[in-house]
């Protein structure tokens, strides 16, 4: 297990996640691929304090902490986001969000 | 050993998202989601940051994977129709893990094999948490509070005056 | 096997061997709790339990066994069949799970990790989604209804369960169970063993905690998601036979896992009640102590009437979470004033404040006085 397999599996779940939030049209769907775009980051963060020659500050570690909490709280207000559209226009669908005027 | 480990987590990983990124029907996608962050934490695990996977695990699964599902729930308003997939939207991501695997695969510093550490005890996490990291934990702290209350508010239904 | 590749192995062997232990002990003891359960309900009602089949009936597990397994497997017509079927499955795999962590004596715990407390609830944690998925995969509103209020029952109560942990974890340092074992293994006096319960913050958060148990396992008095006379048997309606089994099981798992936490962070674990006592294997005390547990829950079950929804809510978040802050900060005012005497003094008297507090606040004279009749005249 070298550093550029672990790196190329988070690249992959990288761009799944990107497919995911360009290629849906649910809002639900796009939040999906942004928690996946999130997740992959987190596993480059631990793949390089894994590997760093001086793993004594684990830096890594410190920032997919924060990154998981941050992601959690975006998660949440996303999904009230999406509810609170949901109760004005009826649809989830974003291709019918066009209108600013209610 | 644990090369067969990897790449059988890594194979559950990117099946799993997969399917939560492609599955018509919303349910099993969300339910994918899950699974997917599953064998995240497993890789965590393998990588020697066990904390990182059980607060993955926690959080993730036992909090936004139900936020999700509940979000779902209360936004069904047309189930019986099978939500479409653009297909032409596979340009970018393709292009997106094209550039980044040219990338990788150029830089020969990373190719090395792991080399031999102790995994972070919590205690050592914790310890930086309440010594070199406190600003991050108290802005974070700040951060999920306005988060709740802003979710609240988002969803409070208008009074009807 | 060369001394190369028998390292994986090796550990493969010893973990199969205590995963083995692991099940047969306590599949026994579901089976055994789940009749001397129905006897000890039957003699606080004043009637026998089941004992038609083997001595004193103890063989009634085996017959319930039986007819569980030759039922008829129904599945709803319209029902999302893969949903349906994983969701007992994950249900009774994450209870299993969460028993993994347990020092059950010296030197026998199964799994040791080093985040072990948060293993616990991670895996805890996991029980919500399935409990959504039998709810949602039954294609039923009375499900999904049920499925709601169960979740929203457990995720309430998630909180002053972990919060009343932190105490605990914060006196001992580690989130290791056998860590905080061992650090309840001295005596005072010989007699007096140094376990959490015996001190203020410790008596208050092992009731919240245990309080909290008996809510997310969904047990009587708190057992509104599957009370027969109201939503039939919530999220647990569409399954029959088998899969109502493992339904029956994950329940009592996590009835054996939350118990077995406590008996571990607040009972002292496997040590004995005076020094003198040692000689009796830690195991013997540890499952004493976890009998006395359940006892106290089938009591509780006997005794309570189901309470509210409303109620459950309302009691989780105006009661039970302040107390459980409480908690934390009474922990480390006594940890702070030395622990002796004056600590015991100061940590209660914080929890003392904060409860009369709150009583008054809550208006708990008005609300719980006992009922004033008025009859026509």
């Amino acid at each position: 297990m070298t550093l550029s397999i672990l790196l190329i599996v988070s690249a992959a779940l990288f761009s799944v996640g990107l497919l995911a939030a360009l290629s849906r049209r649910h809002a639900i769907f796009i939040l999906i691929g942004i928690e996946m775009m999130l997740a992959a980051a987190n596993i480059n963060f631990i793949a390089f304090w894994r590997f760093a020659p001086e793993p004594a500050q684990p830096l890594g570690v410190m920032i997919a902490i924060f990154a998981i909490a941050i992601a959690a709280a975006e998660a949440a207000v996303g999904l009230a986001m999406v509810i609170a559209v949901y109760r004005h226009f009826r649809t989830t669908n974003v291709d019918q969000l066009n209108q600013l005027k209610g | 050993m644990s090369n067969a480990a990897f790449v059988i987590i890594s194979i559950l990983t990117l099946a799993a998202a997969l399917a939560a990124a492609t599955l018509p029907k919303l349910m099993h996608a969300a339910l994918s989601f899950a699974v997917m962050f599953l064998g995240i934490s497993a890789l965590f695990f393998l990588l020697g940051a066990e904390f990182v996977g059980l607060v993955q695990i926690f959080i993730y699964i036992g909090a936004v994977a139900v936020l999700i599902v509940f979000t779902i729930l209360l936004t069904r308003h047309d189930l019986g129709k099978v939500r479409g997939f653009n297909w032409g939207g596979g340009v970018v991501p393709v292009a997106v893990f094209g550039g980044l695997m040219w990338a990788i695969l150029k830089t020969k510093s990373v190719s090395i094999p792991p080399p031999h550490i102790q995994p972070v005890t919590v205690q050592r996490i914790g310890e930086l948490l309440m010594t070199s990291y406190v600003w991050p934990l108290m802005c974070v702290g700040v951060l999920l509070t306005t988060a709740l209350i802003g979710a609240l508010i988002l969803v409070l239904e208008e009074k009807r005056e | 096997m060369t001394g190369h590749a028998s390292g994986w192995l090796l550990q493969a062997f010893s973990s199969l061997i205590n995963i083995g232990a692991l099940l047969g002990v306590f599949l026994t003891l579901f089976a055994l709790i789940s009749v001397l359960e129905r006897k000890i309900l039957g003699r606080m009602q004043n009637r026998y339990g089941p004992n038609r089949v083997g001595p004193f009936g103890l063989f009634q597990p085996v017959a319930d066994g039986i007819k569980m397994l030759i039922k008829e497997d129904i599945v709803p017509a319209r029902a999302d069949k893969a949903v349906h079927f994983l969701a007992p499955i994950i249900i009774a795999a994450v209870a299993i799970l969460s028993l993994g962590v347990i020092p059950y004596g010296r030197n026998m715990t199964p799994f040791v990790i080093d985040g072990g407390i948060l293993f616990f609830f991670a895996v805890g944690s996991a029980t919500e989604l399935a409990v959504f998925m039998a709810g949602w995969g039954s294609n039923n509103k009375f499900s999904m209804l049920g499925a709601m209020r169960a979740i929203a029952q457990m995720i309430s109560y998630e909180l002053p369960l972990i919060i009343t942990v932190l105490p605990v974890v914060m006196i001992v340092g580690s989130l290791n169970p056998d860590k905080i074992v061992a650090a309840q293994g001295a005596y005072s006096f010989s007699v007096l063993p140094h376990w959490f319960v015996l001190t203020p913050w410790g008596a208050a958060a092992f009731i919240l905690f245990f309080v909290s148990g008996l809510v997310e396992s969904n047990r009587t008095p708190f057992d509104v998601p599957e009370g027969e006379s109201e939503i039939v048997a919530g999220h647990m309606t569409e399954y029959s036979g088998f899969k109502y089994a493992t339904f029956f099981l994950a329940e009592y798992m996590g009835m054996f896992a939350v118990s077995g936490l406590a008996v571990t962070l607040f009972l002292g674990g496997w040590h004995a009640p005076m020094s003198i006592l040692e000689f009796i294997p830690s195991y013997v005390w540890f499952f004493l102590k976890l009998s006395i547990l359940l006892f106290v829950y089938i009591w509780l079950r006997g005794t309570l009437p189901r309470t509210r929804v409303d109620q459950i809510m309302n009691f989780a978040w105006k009661f039970m979470l302040p107390m459980a802050f409480t908690c934390v900060i009474a922990a480390a005012v006594w940890h702070y004033t030395g622990r002796a005497l004056q600590g015991w003094l100061w940590s209660f008297a914080v929890i003392a404040a904060v409860y009369v507090t709150l009583s008054m606040l809550l208006e708990t004279k008005k609300k719980f006085a006992p009922r004033t009749y008025r009859f026509a005249e």
